[in-house]
């Protein structure tokens, strides 16, 4: 990195002379090393999965969960570092509960983005705090249909049709890209994610991994919940075919 | 202030429930042969005015319990608030684990105590009922927070008219229809004798296969005895 040596890059309270926070970029250095997070959003609602890399085979599969409930109608799913995205996790659980006290509704998905997005954004403003190491990506669904955000360590969120982050976001990236998404159903899009988490997986550079999937939508009457065990295992044989008829080729 | 604060502080800016405002009367729960049967009308008094008549006095919490309350109507809301909340969380968790009413009921002991250690109590007598793993559950909580199990509960004038009945006739294995009528007898009993009970009830079932609470409905009634259209006589002194 250019800067190294030259500065500016220890506090968050500090540009650099060319404009730029470096701490920020390398909060997301560390997303960018963690493994693939992509949610899609379908014509009837979203479907979220992440490769989550196995750090021992001694522990016990479903452990150290990535996809979290934040309320009964949105779940975010967190790349980076695992304990930083816990906190943001129990933040947007309790946005998500505050504004249900205050209004007596649920919180819509583009105001708990917003408000996830400031909670992040706050500690890249002062020099005690340290930028989150991990960005995260919302899905929800409310009277406005499904909707799909996606936060960064810096602090910006957008509303995405597709989103992805970690190591392989770029390939990722295309392969929804090439999905028709205003016409497919959630069943059909947690195939089609099983597929892209399984194609942008490195066998020989990474780690075992295991695929951990949710969805908002209307088969799960708008609730966030993870994907039922006979879909995801049938995503799963469906996503291995297609990655040995590719390796057949 | 020109008043001596007493031990609460003053009472013009005291942020606690002295008295209850709208109420609601008795409660009545009791285990049966599949589950658990709950009764309650559906009067909501202001003071001893009958001011609110369609009252659902029964809500069912989770997937496994059914809570019936007596007593401040909008502390019961509260409660509801609180559980509503607490079955969210536990159902994020998303580990196919589930609050059962056991835990729930211990749950609403914990709230009474509190609130009534803070002499801010919330004003009513619950009763929770419920059935997880085939077991039965029937319990109830008072407003100080006192709470027990039993096979048949009541709450309020309930305790002392419709326990008594009861304790005589309620038995392990009464079937749906048995208990229903057996609940009625009691409702009507309530319904003579209790000047804030009104004729208009609903029953709630809770069984392993969920919950489900009735339309309202009335009792047939009969106020042609003699006693009632001639109350005074025989009663020596009154007028």
């Amino acid at each position: 990195m250019a800067s190294i040596g030259t500065g500016y890059d220890l506090s968050v309270t500090t540009f650099s002379p060319d404009g730029r926070v470096f701490q920020i970029e390398y909060a997301s250095k560390a997303v960018d090393n963690s493994g693939t997070v992509i949610g899609i959003k379908c014509k009837d609602g979203i479907v979220m999965g992440v490769e989550k890399l196995i750090a021992s085979k001694m522990m016990l599969p479903g452990s150290n969960r990535r996809i979290h409930a934040v309320d009964r109608h949105s779940g975010m799913a967190v790349a980076g570092l695992a304990a930083d995205g816990r906190q943001i996790v129990a933040r947007t659980k309790s946005e998500a509960t505050n504004y249900e006290r205050t209004y007596g509704e649920p919180i819509p998905v583009k105001e708990l983005a917003d408000r996830v997005a400031s909670y992040v954004h706050l500690c890249t403003l002062y020099w005690w705090l340290r930028p989150f190491g991990c960005g995260v990506i919302l899905g929800g669904y409310d009277r406005d249909g499904p909707q799909l955000y996606m936060v960064e360590p810096s602090g910006v969120s957008y509303r995405y049709f597709g989103a992805a982050i970690g190591k392989g976001r770029q390939a990722a990236k295309t392969e929804i890209e090439k999905l028709n998404l205003s016409e497919m159903t959630c069943r059909q899009g947690v195939v089609e994610v099983a597929k892209i988490i399984y194609g942008v997986h490195d066998e020989a550079k990474d780690k075992a991994f295991e695929l951990e999937m949710s969805w908002v939508c209307d088969e799960s009457n708008r609730l966030h919940q993870k994907v039922p065990d006979e879909l995801l295992e049938g995503a799963k044989a469906a996503a291995k075919a297609a990655l040995e008829e590719m390796d057949a080729d | 202030m020109t008043s001596v604060e007493g031990l609460l502080g003053c009472e013009q800016d005291s942020q606690r429930t002295l008295s209850p405002y709208v109420t609601g009367t008795s409660v009545i729960g009791i285990k049966y042969k599949d589950g658990i049967l709950m009764t309650a009308d559906m009067g909501g008094s202001y003071g001893s005015t009958l001011r609110y008549k369609s009252v659902e006095r029964m809500k069912s919490i989770g997937k496994h319990s059914l809570l019936g309350a007596s007593g401040e109507i909008s502390d019961f809301q509260e409660i509801l608030r609180y559980l509503d909340e607490l079955i969210k969380y536990d159902n994020m968790w998303d580990d196919g684990n589930s609050f059962g009413p056991k835990e729930i009921h211990n749950y609403l002991t914990r709230i009474m105590y509190n609130r009534r250690n803070k002499f801010d109590p919330l004003w009513n007598s619950l009763v929770l009922g419920g059935v997880k793993n085939g077991q039965k559950y029937l319990g109830t909580v008072s407003m100080i927070g006192v709470h027990f199990e039993d096979n048949h509960v009541a709450t309020g004038f309930g305790n002392h008219l419709a326990r008594p009945i009861l304790r005589d006739e309620w038995k392990e294995d009464l079937s749906y229809e048995e208990a229903v009528k057996l609940l009625e007898k009691c409702m009507r009993v309530l319904l003579y004798r209790d000047r804030s009970a009104i004729n208009k009830l609903q029953v709630a079932k809770i069984t392993e296969e969920g919950v489900t609470i009735s339309q309202p409905y009335s009792l047939k009634t009969f106020w042609g005895f003699n006693a009632f259209q001639n109350p005074s006589k025989g009663a020596e002194g009154t007028w």
